[in-house]
């Protein structure tokens, strides 16, 4: 099922005109905060009133200003997962994931047991919202939204106000979600390596705009999206196949035209994952070096050199079917006289991979 | 302890607070819900009427009531019509007064518990599909509900002692309209009634405390529930 989304809003210096398709699967809304990508949200679940939009799931359309159609928010069936998960305090964790159910159409929600296993929320069922951890409660929070048997899912940075170690703890129930689901969905984040993970298609808004989409791998690895990711952010996204486990700790995929080894993916041989390799973390030699540490080398061909406003510059290249980003200096890259056809070697060390950044293949 | 003439004053007196609050409940529920969740024209106003009774001389009160609900008023020419008696002067225009002199503290008391309830709880409750309706019955309600019985309370006590305008609207008539406060103040005016005076003294300050340590539990309540522990 599809997403089509088009949409203008203002409110006092603030003006919105976006326009997007997802073609069903996890479309990834990314910006800055203050891009708009909240107002983007709320208008797909009505609880703002554009000034104009076009809002369409499916054959169903939710928001028809010219048309005058504004579906209300109880109407529309769109599971929206907050930010903050906004449980009910006076009911039970069972009373909250049952909250829907009696609102959707019968024999339209899924299986309360199905829900709970996916999201390993089993032993939660009867405490109280005051006693979850963060990671609890956006669990539980998704497991609400998905019985309420909803045509589309909204994720609004699902994680944004969860630690380190609780985002790890949350990230493969989102995986499994997403498996799952069979409903597209809609996920907002600024934070590029969730995205990575778990995304098919990006959105990626600045300053209430557009400026690209397409399918994550192919806009990760465009310099051009720098501007919204910001330069630590930039990474491109391969996928591989995993070939072997070391017994040194190390796991070998099949990417990028050649062998990439990672720190230890617990996944079965032949298994497909998704890698963000952050532009930071990968050098450009000119010959492939020898007697260093890193382990991957991978022979690549420059596809374009992007200056930044600083003293960086943003290296495109092509390594196999894969698109890489590096991220070195412009002195290096002058030193280099690096330019688009070039063939050179991308290094990136192993342990720079982390295991947030690895992910099954959406599929 | 008490004689058959204190009785018939509590029992009176009960009669009039209970009426007077479960009636006016409804209405206070959604006059709070209406300030404290709605802009519209005129709300400085709904407010201030709201809140009249708790600044005028209540026996300016009372005499408005009269004007209005008396026998020659308006309303209770139209009570009069509809079924045959009017309120003044009756048990009936004591609950009456006693409710007015009361809405203002209820309604505040409702007010502030739904202030307390994050509006994005609402949102929530409606993007799960329940309409406007199901949100303010299923979410709304029950998280307030302490607050709610907190200004029942409240309003119970405040009108289990008005003495003002329930004088000037209703007078003070035994087994009709003479309630506690009006009882005491009766039995004052009259040699050698100190000592019944003073026994339903004790029984105004017992009840009044009770359902003020009543009403603060339940409001402490509100606040746990609201936090969902």
């Amino acid at each position: 099922m599809s997403l089509s989304v088009s949409l203008t809003h203002r409110r006092g210096d603030f003006a919105l005109d976006a326009a997007f398709e997802g073609q069903g699967g996890v479309t990834a809304l990314f910006g800055r905060s203050g891009a708009g990508k909240t107002t983007v949200v709320d208008a797909v679940a009505g609880l703002i009133r554009p000034d104009r939009a076009h809002i369409r799931v499916g054959d169903t359309v939710l928001t028809d200003t010219d048309a005058g159609r504004l579906l209300p928010p109880h109407r529309r069936r769109v599971g929206y997962v907050f930010q903050e998960a906004r449980l009910f305090p006076h009911l039970t964790v069972k009373g909250n994931l049952l909250y829907g159910a009696r609102f959707a159409a019968p024999g339209a929600a899924r299986p309360l047991a199905e829900v709970v296993e996916m999201l390993g929320i089993g032993p939660l069922l009867d405490r109280r919202i005051g006693g979850l951890s963060g990671g609890e409660a956006q669990r539980v929070a998704i497991g609400r939204a998905l019985l309420a048997a909803p045509r589309l899912l909204l994720l609004d940075e699902p994680l944004a106000a969860l630690d380190a170690a609780r985002k790890s703890e949350i990230l493969p129930y989102l995986d499994r979600l997403r498996a799952a689901a069979a409903i597209p969905i809609l996920y907002v984040s600024h934070d590029v390596s969730e995205i990575a993970r778990i995304a098919t298609d990006i959105v990626v808004l600045d300053a209430g705009r557009v400026i690209r989409a397409g399918p994550v791998a192919d806009v990760l690895s465009d310099p051009a999206i720098v501007a919204a990711t910001g330069v630590r952010g930039a990474g491109a996204m391969v996928t591989g196949r995993v070939t072997a486990q070391h017994d040194d700790g190390l796991t070998e995929l099949a990417a990028a035209g050649g062998a990439l080894f990672l720190p230890r993916v617990a996944a079965p041989i032949g298994a497909a994952l998704r890698v963000r390799i952050a532009a930071q973390d990968v050098m450009i030699a000119r010959r492939a070096p020898t007697d260093i540490s890193a382990l991957n080398i991978l022979p690549a061909r420059v596809l374009s050199v992007t200056e930044g406003a600083g003293p960086g510059a943003l290296v495109q290249v092509q390594a196999g079917d894969a698109t890489i980003l590096a991220r070195i200096t412009q002195r290096s890259a002058r030193a280099l006289a690096l330019a688009p056809g070039d063939a050179v070697h991308a290094v990136v060390k192993s342990v720079s991979v982390a295991s947030g950044d690895i992910a099954p293949v959406p599929g | 302890m008490l004689g058959p003439e204190e009785w018939t004053v509590l029992a009176l007196s009960l009669r009039v607070a209970l009426v007077a609050t479960l009636l006016s409940l409804p209405l206070g529920i959604a006059v709070a819900y209406l300030l404290a969740r709605h802009r519209f024209a005129g709300k400085a106003i709904v407010n201030g009427v709201v809140h009249l009774p708790l600044v005028l001389p209540p026996v300016v009160t009372g005499y408005l009531l009269l004007l209005a609900f008396g026998p020659r008023g308006p309303l209770g020419q139209g009570l009069e019509a509809l079924f045959g008696a009017g309120i003044a002067f009756r048990w009936t225009g004591a609950a009456l007064a006693a409710g007015v002199m009361a809405f203002p503290l209820m309604v505040r008391a409702i007010r502030l518990s739904i202030e307390a309830v994050d509006p994005k709880l609402e949102q929530a409750a409606a993007t799960l599909g329940a309409s406007r309706v199901w949100v303010f019955l299923t979410v709304t309600l029950p998280l307030i509900l302490p607050g709610v019985l907190a200004g029942a309370v409240l309003a119970f006590a405040k009108a289990l002692g008005e003495f003002g305008a329930t004088i000037t609207f209703v007078s003070n008539i035994p087994g009709e309209t003479q309630t506690l406060p009006l009882a005491i103040y009766s039995f004052l005016q009259i040699p050698g009634g100190e000592g019944a005076a003073l026994r339903l003294v004790v029984i105004a300050v017992v009840v009044s405390m009770g359902a003020l340590v009543m009403s603060e539990w339940l409001a402490a309540r509100a606040a746990r529930r609201v936090a969902g522990r």
